[in-house]
């Protein structure tokens, strides 16, 4: 009973994903080396917290993601180390980066310099993951998903990142959101805000392993004894679903909720007609005349 | 503003070639002196008598001199104009002249791009009532904020004052309910019965008249109110008006028919008071007519029960049923509780003091309309109908008819710097000291490289031992204790912690007095559009111009900030100049739509 109750308790199952925009690396204030050293310290950190534990790592590129680590498939002896973590995902890594490159030369409409990542991929793939362990027995640890995102947001995805976003509070996995950009990201904003996770812009982006290990690698049991950090506002605004830009002020569509910026006399969601009129029953001519 | 020296030609009418000449122009006279010393269109005029000037367009296509004339009053008709070399001259001149008037008739002077309009299509003040400036001038007394507003909009020539006011149509409507004052009306007692004092020993009889008294006599008989007016003071002074009265109603009341006979062929006077009032049968016989004919009644004149012998009680109680000639009035007490009734009902309609007799009969003379004529259509049936059962109804019993309206909604400024501070500090840590985004583009193959590079890097050189300095952990531990810290002491809700209280008391006032000009400025921006006449186009170009000089001074008070109030200015300055911006963005928006439709003209 110990042992379950243990298990049940402050056992992890972290998904991280990482954001591989090679358009935000390339001028980011922290090379890639560096984020990616203090990634796999996380990762392993979270490892040795728990011998349960378990961490994925998702890659979110331009025009695919993929998994680059997954504690389960630990080899034979089971011992897991840090070159062994490190060998694996680096490799797992650099394999991901040249597939990307290809996808991304082959699709043309990629091409222009303000791409975002694939963040709805990314986060379909870790909810469809912990799926997966949900269904595959009584026992499972807590899931939870943490966002290292550096690009900007992608208008044109809102859709399904919000969907995403309802998907992982239906399913109660916090989605924890870490800047390491320039800018705030409304749409990381609102999936912390409805999920109930951390919402973070560290501002000493050399200390970013520091960050990680004080606010993101505790487990859901002990967070509700811990006092992190809050979020004080949050970005509401939405994504129009005719022209893929942000607004904050639109039109929405009173049977499927789809937002538009302009009035439209026909749902592009769901069908229905705004301008159909009820037939005048006192048009009818009285035919005692 | 000095002088000028210009070349032109003077000339009396448009056809008149005109006299070459120099015209000097200083801020109190011009002068025009010509060429020829032995022309006789010397001028030396006084700016005084200057009351405007025009000018003419000068097109490419159609050859006109320019023109520009200087026009005195109306009234002594008349003026000076002068021909120029060219368009710049002439320009020059009119800038000169508008400066000039301008600065004498004490207004802005017109913008000198903008050519005057040849129609006057600005319309004079409006036509307000006494009560309505009276209201809004305590409406200005009493708030402050108010009248600091609407100094600087209406006296500031931005807002004309049916436009500050049409937006505030729901305090004037207070203020008018409010004046409202509960009417003096009748006493329900009958007071016509004047009992008189005598003393014993002679036949004398005092009646004691009071305006109250007299005032209830002419409201309830109408024919008494019109003798009066015709015979005092011309036939018979107000003494013997009231003597005879009396006289008529003590023949009356003792039911003494051959002495009233007799007296009433004797005195003509007396015999009005002896009859039937005709103005009470003329009444009752309309309101019959009003009857709805649908009702299938069989309605006629003689309905009223005036006429009926036997109808009724007399007025003293008896009944007494001798069929006596019909010159005499006889009054059942049904009809004059009626007539009572209804004088009560109406109230006393006059605001006049009750000083003496002459003003009673002349205010109630006022107040009493002609009943209209007998032919009247259902329509106007119809709105007789509304009045009278609104007249019918006693006022002070009912609730205020103010027409419902739903009040434009504006946020307290207090209240919405209040519930802006927890998004205030939303950057927290916005400040970007530790990373420099750089602005060089790359293509996505170099950007790829790149990356690809890094990762090569890390697989040569492996990890790093340690992956962070201790300093650095050390540092951002302090950074998180200091924002959660910070974070928990904002959730207590204290409101000496709010974001306006950490700003000097002086720049605090001055970002609520700008706050509240945004919001008056963008309410009358945005009902302007769409715009369709010229009228809403100058409005929203005062409005923009106005926007834009608040604009600048946020500016300058986000700049002027001391460092350490620096970021709540700036958290508290950002929502006003994003509505502002979307107002100018909008604003683009249209002239972009107006000419790319300027360019189709066909259409797409």
């Amino acid at each position: 009973m110990a042992s379950s109750k243990l298990y049940s308790d402050d056992v992890s199952l972290a998904v991280v994903v990482v954001d591989t925009n090679p358009l935000f690396w390339a001028t980011a204030a922290l090379p890639f080396a560096d984020f990616f050293a203090h990634l796999i310290h996380y990762v392993n950190s979270l490892l040795l917290l728990n011998h349960l534990n378990h961490v994925v790592v998702i890659a979110a590129g331009l025009s695919s993601c993929t998994y680059i680590f997954d504690s389960s498939d630990a080899s034979a002896s089971g011992a897991a180390d840090v070159a062994a973590t490190f060998a694996k995902a680096s490799r797992k890594m650099d394999e991901f980066i040249a597939e990307d490159a290809r996808a991304t030369s082959s699709n043309g409409s990629v091409a222009d310099g303000n791409a975002a990542s694939l963040l709805s991929g990314a986060l379909s793939l870790a909810l469809c993951y912990i799926q997966r362990v949900f269904r595959s027995g009584t026992r499972h640890p807590q899931p939870r998903i943490l966002c290292l995102q550096g690009s900007p947001d992608g208008p044109e995805q809102y859709v399904a990142v919000m969907n995403s976003i309802f998907s992982a509070q239906r399913s109660m996995v916090p989605i924890d959101s870490c800047i390491v950009g320039t800018q705030d990201s409304a749409f990381l904003q609102q999936a912390s805000y409805i999920t109930g996770g951390v919402y973070l812009k560290p501002q000493e982006l050399n200390g970013l392993f520091q960050y990680l290990a004080a606010v993101f690698a505790t487990d859901l049991h002990s967070r509700t004894f811990l006092r992190l950090p809050k979020t004080l506002g949050v970005d509401f605004r939405a994504s129009c679903f005719c022209h893929k830009k942000t607004i904050d002020m639109g039109y929405v569509c009173s049977v499927c909720l789809s937002i538009f910026c302009k009035y439209h006399k026909k749902c592009s969601t769901c069908g229905s007609e705004f301008n159909r009129v009820m037939p005048d029953l006192n048009s009818v001519p009285d035919q005692r005349q | 503003m000095g002088s000028m020296t210009i070349g032109a030609k003077y000339k009396t009418t448009l056809k008149d070639p005109g006299t070459t000449g120099v015209l000097r122009m200083n801020e109190d006279k011009f002068t025009f002196t010509p060429h020829d010393p032995r022309s006789a269109m010397k001028l030396n005029v006084d700016f005084r008598s200057i009351k405007g000037h025009k000018f003419n367009k000068v097109d490419g296509s159609k050859p006109a001199p320019p023109l520009l004339n200087l026009s005195k009053d109306s009234d002594k008709g008349g003026g000076y104009m002068f021909e120029f070399d060219n368009v710049t001259n002439r320009d020059l001149s009119r800038d000169f002249v508008a400066k000039v008037l301008g600065k004498q008739q004490g207004t802005i002077p017109p913008k000198p791009n903008v050519p005057p309009e040849n129609s006057v299509t600005s319309t004079g003040e409006e036509q307000l009532s006494a009560a309505e400036m009276q209201r809004r001038m305590k409406l200005l007394q009493e708030d402050s904020e108010l009248q600091k507003l609407h100094m600087k909009f209406v006296l500031g020539n931005i807002l004309q004052e049916s436009e500050f006011w049409a937006t505030r149509k729901n305090l004037l409507e207070d203020e008018a309910n409010k004046g409202s004052k509960q009417r003096p009306g009748f006493k329900s007692a009958m007071l016509a019965d004047v009992r008189p004092s005598a003393d014993g020993r002679t036949n004398k009889v005092t009646f004691s008249l009071t305006t109250e008294i007299i005032h209830q006599i002419f409201a309830e008989k109408p024919a008494v109110h019109r003798a009066f007016l015709d015979f005092v003071p011309k036939k018979m002074s107000e003494k013997d008006f009231w003597t005879k009265y009396f006289r008529a109603e003590y023949l009356l009341r003792t039911k003494n028919t051959v002495a009233a006979t007799a007296e009433a062929a004797e005195d003509e006077e007396l015999a009005i008071f002896l009859k039937n009032d005709d103005i009470l049968a003329k009444e009752a016989r309309l309101k019959i007519k009003r009857v709805d004919p649908t009702l299938d009644m069989e309605a006629d004149a003689g309905d009223d029960y005036i006429h009926l012998p036997d109808h009724g009680i007399i007025r003293d109680g008896s009944k007494e049923t001798i069929d006596n000639d019909g010159e005499l009035a006889r009054r059942t007490l049904s009809q004059d509780l009626n007539r009572h009734a209804a004088v009560v009902l109406e109230g006393r309609s006059s605001d006049v003091e009750l000083t003496d007799t002459k003003t009673v009969a002349e205010a109630i003379a006022r107040s009493k309309k002609e009943p209209p004529s007998s032919s009247i259509s259902d329509d106007t049936n119809h709105e007789r109908l509304v009045k009278v059962a609104r007249m019918t109804e006693i006022e002070d019993l009912q609730a205020p008819r103010s027409l419902p309206y739903a009040p434009l909604c504006i946020k307290d400024p207090r209240e919405y710097f209040d519930s802006q501070q927890a998004n205030a500090l939303r950057s927290l840590g916005g400040n970007n000291d530790g990373r420099h985004a750089r602005n060089c583009r790359l293509s996505t193959d170099d950007a790829f490289d790149h990356l690809l590079g890094q990762i090569s890097s890390i697989k040569v050189n492996g990890l790093n031992y340690p992956v962070i300095q201790s300093d650095v952990a050390l540092k951002v531990l302090n950074e998180l204790n200091e924002g959660i810290s910070r974070s928990r002491r904002l959730n207590l809700k204290n409101p000496q912690d709010s974001l306006l209280g950490q700003i000097p008391r002086r720049t605090r006032d001055e970002l609520m007095d700008h706050w509240a000009a945004i919001q008056e400025l963008l309410q009358h921006f945005w009902s302007s559009y769409p715009i369709t006449t010229s009228v809403l186009y100058n409005k929203v170009q005062r409005i923009k111009d106005a926007m834009t000089q608040i604009y600048q001074k946020l500016q300058d008070i986000k700049e002027s900030a001391q460092p350490d109030v620096r970021h709540e200015i700036s958290q508290l300055v950002k929502p006003m100049t994003q509505a502002l911006d979307a107002a100018f963005n909008h604003d683009l928006e249209q002239q972009q739509k107006s000419s790319k439709s300027g360019n189709k003209p066909n259409g797409f």
